[in-house]
């Protein structure tokens, strides 16, 4: 019998870690934006473009963790009329349009309590969906999605940012069934200057602590950027640079194709 | 007046729960500061010079204790004997720089260099940027432009007294807005920042150190009560938007179980979504802000915009702790909308000389409502002054 768990796992895991090279490049885009219909496309176009992983938002009227840009992105995405289910869906609807890499959505809590956890669970992993982020779910609140998320085989996704303790970086690791997300800065999404990046120092605390692949973001959108993390992050995830670029021009998959092979070299 | 300025010190509840309420859901950067905060706040609140410090500043720079005022003709109006805990007559104008003083005091002492805050109605943006002032701390208030709008003397006052008042132009861009955004602030600058919450919302151990600071009113009200009317209150009525007045008048009577507890919610223009701040009374449970709570939200888990004549009460959530009172049945909550709340505003104006804010109002009027049944006397938060309030009065005059 196998462990539907380490399906989600093993995926994402060999997704992330079968680069050799230089990292990963792992797309955050925004479920529903700029149109309600154009989710699809760019899933693909970000299979297309040689993506090891995609992390696709769900909207939240109120996400705390996120700058302007996905802040905005969200907001229409919401006037769109997207909602879980929906974006649920289109992942399905990808799915059988040969959307195959490891999928993991990333959103906050609010939306899932009122979907019920284990309803949520259910039909995320019946619909392609390989991993979850919860951004406002501290390690200490992980448990109930955690039990739902093992029982449908979906893998857990935990946070660490420059100010968690290595104690607690260790803890995240345990959590963490699909990779841990290393925050390279004190700051939101999209932040750039305003805090000093302490993305790799950071990487070399959590290497000491899991085994689990690494993902550094918040701030990245340059290929020399993604170069410098060679050796110390697994991949790299893009929000708000794409984000931009998707929102810019009249054809938002082929935007987003672009902007992820420059980013790939 | 026995110890003005005291406190009801409380161990924080076990990770911040009130029953299912409260918690702590927040992006992982200021988890590691959240931890520090409730053992900071914990340490200080156990130190004598610390509590000594506090309430020597409360009562001769802000003016504790406040009054316990019988109003003879609104009790007259009413049909029973009314009093009103006189939070207007604080230094600014309104209960919440008990809050600021307190954690004005221990940023100072946990080595924050910077303040940030939010603000609805202004009132707790200008009580943080006094207490900035006091203690010589750079301050920066984020405000929905909305409510920049319809507050502008405050923030004028705000600016006068060196804080950065910046304009959030987000969402619904009143009080939850301004409330994100300065949470954002706070991610960003976690290292040397204190973040000020102006209410019983957010994150753990915020809903419990508000309490506590805001206690004093709760402790002063009920031995003046004992000391002047003789007897406890049948019941005590405070407006609830986060609920930081009214945690702070109820805590001194949680113990006293003849005392009726009644919060009074914003029911703006009617029940509709979008149309009223009533968080406990038409919401239902889920999390903003860093705690679960009551929250008016739609189907979908997404916060649904607000509307109150108050900008203080314009906001979606509402204290966890509230939620548990609301829960367990030892506090009730109800609604009152805008035009009876603009009428009680009036109505206190010309029967008792006293201009209350319009958060206020809307206790004022549930109070002269609600005849306890041994006609005994009911006890007012009169949680802020209205002067802030009068481009809004007149604006809604000429609208009528």
């Amino acid at each position: 019998m196998t462990d539907p768990r380490s399906g989600s796992q093993a995926r994402i895991r060999q997704a992330l870690q079968g680069g050799g090279g230089s990292p990963q490049v792992v797309p955050y885009l925004m479920a529903g934006f700029p149109h309600l219909d154009d989710t699809v496309g760019m899933l693909l176009a970000a299979q297309g473009a040689g993506s090891a992983l995609v992390e696709l938002g769900l909207p939240y009227s109120d996400p705390l963790a996120d700058g302007p840009v996905i802040q905005a992105a969200g907001q229409r995405s919401l006037m769109n009329g997207m909602t879980v289910a929906r974006a649920l869906g289109q992942i399905r609807t990808a799915r059988a349009a040969g959307f195959t890499i490891p999928l993991v959505v990333m959103t906050y809590l609010n939306p899932l309590l009122r979907m019920g956890l284990g309803d949520f669970a259910g039909q995320a992993a019946d619909s392609g969906v390989d991993g979850v982020l919860v951004t406002d779910l501290p390690l200490e609140e992980m448990g109930a999605i955690g039990e739902a998320a093992a029982h449908y085989g979906l893998a857990i996704t935990t946070m660490v940012a420059p100010t968690t303790p290595d104690s607690r970086i260790r803890r995240a690791g345990e959590l963490a069934t699909g990779f841990v997300y290393c925050v390279s800065r004190t700051g939101v999404t999209g932040s750039s200057a305003a805090t000093a990046d302490e993305g790799p120092e950071l990487l070399r605390r959590a290497r000491m602590q899991t085994d689990l692949p690494l993902a550094l973001g918040f701030g990245v959108r340059r290929r020399d950027q993604v170069l410098a993390l060679t050796g110390l992050a697994d991949a790299v995830a893009v929000g708000s640079f794409l984000i931009e670029r998707a929102g810019e021009g009249s054809d938002p998959a082929r935007a987003v194709a672009e902007a992820i092979s420059q980013l790939r070299g | 007046m026995k110890d003005p300025g005291r406190l009801l010190v409380t161990d924080p509840p076990a990770l911040g729960r009130y029953g299912d309420f409260g918690g702590s859901y927040v992006p992982e950067t200021v988890v590691p500061a959240l931890g520090e905060l409730v053992e900071e706040a914990k340490s200080a609140l156990a130190d004598q010079s610390f509590l000594d410090e506090l309430s020597s500043l409360l009562r001769d720079y802000a003016g504790r204790p406040t009054p316990c005022y019988f109003a003879a003709r609104l009790s007259e109006h009413a049909g029973f004997p009314i009093w009103l805990k006189r939070e207007d007559l604080l230094h600014t104008g309104a209960h919440k720089l008990n809050n600021a003083l307190g954690q004005l005091l221990l940023a100072r002492r946990m080595g924050k260099h910077r303040i940030v805050a939010e603000t609805g109605a202004g009132q707790h943006g200008l009580a943080t940027a006094t207490a900035c002032a006091l203690l010589g701390l750079p301050c920066v208030v984020y405000m929905g432009s909305e409510d920049i709008r319809r507050q502008a003397v405050n923030v004028a006052k705000m600016r006068l007294l060196g804080a950065t008042v910046e304009a959030v132009d987000s969402g619904s861009r009143t009080l939850k807005d301004a409330t994100s955004e300065a949470i954002r602030d706070w991610v960003t600058n976690v290292r040397d920042t204190h973040y000020v919450i102006g209410s019983v919302v957010g994150p753990h151990p915020y809903p419990w150190l508000v309490r506590t600071l805001q206690s004093v009113i709760g402790v002063e009200a009920r031995q003046q009560m004992l000391a002047q009317a003789g007897r406890l209150p049948a019941q005590v009525v405070a407006c609830v938007g986060g609920g930081s007045n009214a945690i702070g008048i109820f805590s001194g009577f949680l113990d006293d179980p003849e005392v009726r507890l009644l919060g009074v919610e914003a029911g703006g223009r009617g029940a509709g979504p979008g149309e009223n701040g009533a968080s406990l009374n038409l919401g239902s449970p889920g999390v903003l802000h860093g705690a679960s709570s009551f929250l008016l939200q739609d189907q979908d888990g997404q916060v649904l915009p607000t509307h109150s004549v108050s900008a203080g009460l314009d906001y979606p959530g509402v204290g966890p702790e509230h939620a548990w009172l609301n829960s367990t049945g030892r506090a009730t909550y109800c609604v009152v909308d805008d035009r009876q709340a603009l009428a009680a505003f009036h109505l206190l104006s010309r029967l008792e000389g006293i201009i209350p804010a319009l958060e206020s109002s809307h206790a004022i009027h549930q109070a002269i409502g609600s005849r306890p049944d041994d006609g005994g006397p009911v006890l007012v938060c009169l949680s802020g002054r209205g002067d802030k309030d009068l481009d809004t009065v007149l604006t809604e005059a000429a609208g009528d």
